[in-house]
């Protein structure tokens, strides 16, 4: 039995310590925010928050989580409040939306640690999230534009 | 039996309902798209007629609840709490449609916005699109489709809400207006929201005459209306095929042969059996399936299940003898798609003439939803639970599988995590696959692909060989075009096949090449169409995605070695096309085509007519040292008639660019001793953010009806990006995708 918290809330699982964390989220605790893309580390579908890190959840071990906070999706805000969320409904940046969990997760961090990014800095944060449908205009868009709305809550 | 006949035959589920309603073919040729009957043609050939009568119509799976929902026709619920339904009879895989139709139906219904829902449709004849005869989602046609049907039922239901408030008050209906869902009489001040008039309406009969808004009156169509389905994007919630849960489920992955048309010898699955979570390891026609309670096990095991295959006849199968073979046989016309004129004659009679040929590989879909599919099979039941694009032909095919009439087979369209064609398989091949792992399971399975086993799966966009010949007059100008094209037909051995191939050309082959805008005056067209074990199929823009690049390339040879400017030359032969001579205008104009731009770029320019709309793009592109290529800029002009929503419009050829783009620079499928070459995103690259252009996009105002929105931008990137490397270095890329050992010295290297 492996335990750490989720979203929050504490969880313990009797998965084999070696499963993926991935595969422990979304068939053994039934959170499918979090999207099977490659199972390499290749697309970045599968992003989580591992202790505050955005971490590849399809090659992490469940081993790698015991104790620790892990943040999915689904625990980003309680409502869509997230400036990230609220930058991507004003930008519309979805198409088929499968890898935009991944996208925002990844974003988040970016913006966690750079609260004003340049568009370098988000290449190099956001070049691990891979978008079949194109949305990288868009996504690049909305971080710009999450950030001025993170600022301005600040500021007022 | 005639052809059409026949089709209906193979296609179990065109025969009932629609049957006693197909015309002849002769009979059928009417020029008018009618709303009530329903009049389809596939690839300009035969007709299937599918009467359906919508407005009385309303499947059983659209009856009310209860007597106080309205539901006046399969499109839409309305509910005491004012909250409307939309039904969509086309899959959501990213193009905006969950959107665009409600968008549609609300323009006539003017329910409130905000109590919009939509749902997936069941599958019914009722659904048929009204072009093709099935029920399916794909050509970039949703919305030529349903441009008229989805008004008529939204316009179908407010006058029976109107009707309703009328009577109850005792007034005349015309004395009565709508309002976001409210219906008012001015006079007395009375009002009624549409949900308290739910079941009034439900007692009336449909209106005979359902009189749509003239265009000039729309307040929802044209504006750029936020998605319906974003919210649900964002927090998790959206439901994909992958995420459907059902009580008891199991997981299952399929062991497939390496081979295309390998066959299981014998195997063994002891080892695999000893894995915890395993349930059973049993073979099924397309290979060994290993069922688990859990995906994960699925996964150990089947690393572990040892199989002997016989690899059968495509073992020997390689991309380089291909290559070799296509160009070979390209030195020879083959069966004529066009001709115009008399291209030999001009081509000997020409002050120049010019040759070239052109190569693009097998690409697959690799959508980032892997394929999956959720099935619970019964005794006389079948449910299904899948992202699919092509619910007629998969219900059909699963009740034979399953050994059941298509009516007792139920599919559940979730969302798709991407379609891009892939999941509208014309032999339903993840669909059937599932069905038999079902069968072997013994109880609801999930069966997962891999992107190992996706990008391995074959149902490739086909690779292809085009060879040209230009004759030029003394001054440069074009006389004569010949082109021979070199690939697999898709069409071949589907049921679409006799709509689609005619003297030995699929049209899809050939589309975008044989209707050719160029004004030339000798012209010929031909096509050889290979048989290769490699499965084929429709993949985002179809023929388009291979014939937008070489002719638009080829096209820009032809203006080089006449000394023409390529915009310039393009203006003149598009003489005749105002509306692609329109974008193509607005294309050179936004992109400041000829004005100066930064040391070592480039400009190339591509025009192509692809799904009925027309698109032009301009790209700026540089070459460093080392041959890799930097896209800077991509300007994109469109006309694709009316615009529903212009930001769905806009987001679309965003992604077909990235989507182009990615073809254009990184993609392909290989193939050695029979075997795929590529397994998963390292060796299979798609283009990052770091790649990713500015894009900008330009719609051309347009009274004209809706055509095609999520593939024409997809053929002109290619040879944009290509004409502009041509531009930059003075070399030109003949062979996708773009490989930097083409390139090395880059812009420097231009002499």
């Amino acid at each position: 039995m492996i335990s750490f918290y989720l979203n929050g809330k504490s969880v313990s699982v009797d998965d084999d310590p070696s499963t993926p964390l991935l595969w422990v989220i979304r068939d053994s605790l039934g959170l499918t925010g979090t999207k099977f893309g490659c199972g390499m580390a290749l697309c970045g579908a599968c992003t989580v928050h591992l202790d505050g890190k955005a971490i590849r959840s399809c090659v992490s071990p469940l081993s790698r989580a015991a104790g620790k906070h892990v943040t999915t999706i689904e625990g980003l805000s309680n409502d869509p409040s997230h400036p990230l969320q609220r930058a991507w409904i004003e930008v519309d940046v979805p198409q088929c939306g499968y890898c935009q969990s991944g996208q925002i997760m990844s974003a988040a961090i970016l913006l966690k640690e750079n609260s004003k990014p340049t568009d370098k800095d988000i290449d190099e944060a956001m070049s691990g999230n891979i978008c079949r449908c194109g949305t990288y205009p868009r996504i690049r868009r909305a971080i710009h534009r999450a950030a001025e709305m993170a600022a301005e809550k600040r500021s007022s | 039996m005639s052809r059409l006949e026949e089709c209906i035959k193979t296609t179990p589920e065109l025969s009932a309902a629609e049957h006693s309603n197909v015309p002849s073919a002769k009979s059928s040729r009417i020029a008018r798209r009618d709303f009530l009957k329903t009049t389809a043609t596939i690839g300009g050939g035969l007709w299937i007629s599918a009467y359906v009568p919508e407005l009385a119509a309303r499947p059983d799976s659209n009856a009310p609840a209860s007597a106080t929902v309205f539901a006046p026709n399969a499109f839409l619920r309305i509910a005491p709490d004012d909250t409307v339904t939309v039904i969509s009879n086309h899959s959501e895989m990213g193009q905006g449609i969950y959107t665009s139709l409600p968008m549609l139906l609300n323009e006539e219904l003017e329910a409130d916005w905000s109590k919009i829902r939509v749902e997936a449709a069941p599958v019914d004849p009722v659904y048929n699109h009204t072009l093709y005869g099935v029920q399916m989602t794909g050509g970039s046609s949703t919305t030529p489709s349903e441009w008229e049907r989805f008004r008529k039922m939204g316009a179908m239901a407010r006058i029976m809400l109107v009707d309703a408030a009328a009577q109850k008050w005792g007034v005349p209906s015309s004395e009565c207006r709508v309002e976001k869902g409210v219906v008012i009489h001015s006079a007395s001040g009375k009002k009624a929201t549409y949900g308290s008039l739910a079941d009034a309406a439900s007692q009336l009969k449909p209106p005979a005459n359902v009189p749509l808004k003239d265009p000039k009156q729309f307040t929802l169509i044209g504006k750029p209306v936020r998605r319906l389905d974003t919210p649900s994007k964002i927090n998790g919630t959206a439901q994909f095929g992958l995420d459907v849960r059902l009580p008891g489920m199991l997981f299952a992955l399929v062991a497939r042969p390496p081979v295309f048309g390998g066959k299981v010898v014998s195997f063994d699955g002891t080892e695999a059996l000893k894995i915890p979570g395993v349930r059973a390891v049993e073979q099924i026609p397309s290979g060994v399936a290993i069922v688990a309670d859990r995906f994960w096990p699925t996964k150990l095991a089947r690393e572990k299940v040892k199989i002997t295959w016989d690899d059968g006849e495509n073992a020997k199968l390689s991309t380089s003898q291909m290559l070799a073979d296509f160009s070979r046989q390209s030195a020879t016309p083959g069966n004529i798609a066009k001709k115009t004129g008399d291209p030999a004659a001009a081509l000997a009679g020409a002050a120049k003439t010019i040759t070239a040929e052109y190569d693009v590989p097998y690409l697959a879909h690799a959508m980032m939803e892997p394929l999956n599919c959720v099935v619970d099979l019964r005794a006389d039941t079948c449910e299904l639970w899948t992202g699919t694009q092509f619910e007629t032909v998969d219900r059909a095919n699963a009740a034979k599988t399953a050994g059941l009439p298509p009516e007792k087979v139920k599919i559940n369209t979730t969302l798709l995590g991407g379609g891009f064609g892939r999941r509208a398989n014309p032999a339903s091949d993840f669909v059937i696959e599932a069905v038999n792992v079902a069968k072997v399971a013994k109880a609801p399975v999930k069966v997962v692909w891999t992107r190992e086993d996706d990008l391995a799966g074959g149902w490739y966009r086909p690779m292809w060989h085009d060879r040209f010949a230009a004759g030029l007059d003394a001054q440069g100008n074009p006389v004569a075009w010949t082109h021979t094209i070199v690939g697999q037909s898709i069409m071949q051995g589907t049921s679409f096949e006799q709509f689609t191939i005619k003297d030995g050309v699929d049209s899809t082959s050939v589309e975008g090449a044989a209707d050719l805008l160029y004004g030339i005056p000798n012209l010929q067209v031909d096509l050889h169409s290979p048989k290769i074990g490699v499965p084929v199929q429709w993949w985002r823009s179809v023929g388009h995605s291979h014939t937008g690049f070489s002719v638009e390339s080829f096209f820009d040879e032809v203006a080089h070695a006449g000394g023409k400017d390529p915009y310039e030359l393009r203006r003149k032969l598009l003489a005749n096309q105002p509306r692609m001579l329109a974008v193509l205008q607005l294309v050179a104009e936004k992109a400041g085509w000829g004005k100066p731009m930064p040391a070592g770029r480039g400009r190339g320019i591509a025009t192509h007519f692809s799904f009925d709309s027309y698109v032009a793009q301009v790209i700026e592109a540089s070459v460093d040292k080392d041959g890799t290529v930097r896209v800077h800029r991509v300007v994109c002009a469109v006309d694709c008639g009316r615009t529903v929503n212009p930001d769905i419009v806009k987001a679309q050829m965003e992604g077909g660019i990235v989507f182009g783009l990615t073809a254009a620079l990184k993609t392909e499928i290989t193939l050695e001793n029979g075997r795929v070459q590529q397994t998963n995103f390292h060796d299979y690259q798609m283009l990052r953010m770091f790649e990713s252009p500015q894009i900008e996009v330009y719609i051309v105002p347009s009274e004209q009806n809706p055509t095609g929105v999520g593939e024409p931008s997809v053929p002109p990137v290619a040879p944009a990006l290509t004409n502009a490397i041509f531009a930059a270095t003075g070399r030109r890329i003949r062979r996708l995708p773009i490989r930097a050992s083409d390139l090395a010295g880059g812009s420097e290297a231009k002499s």
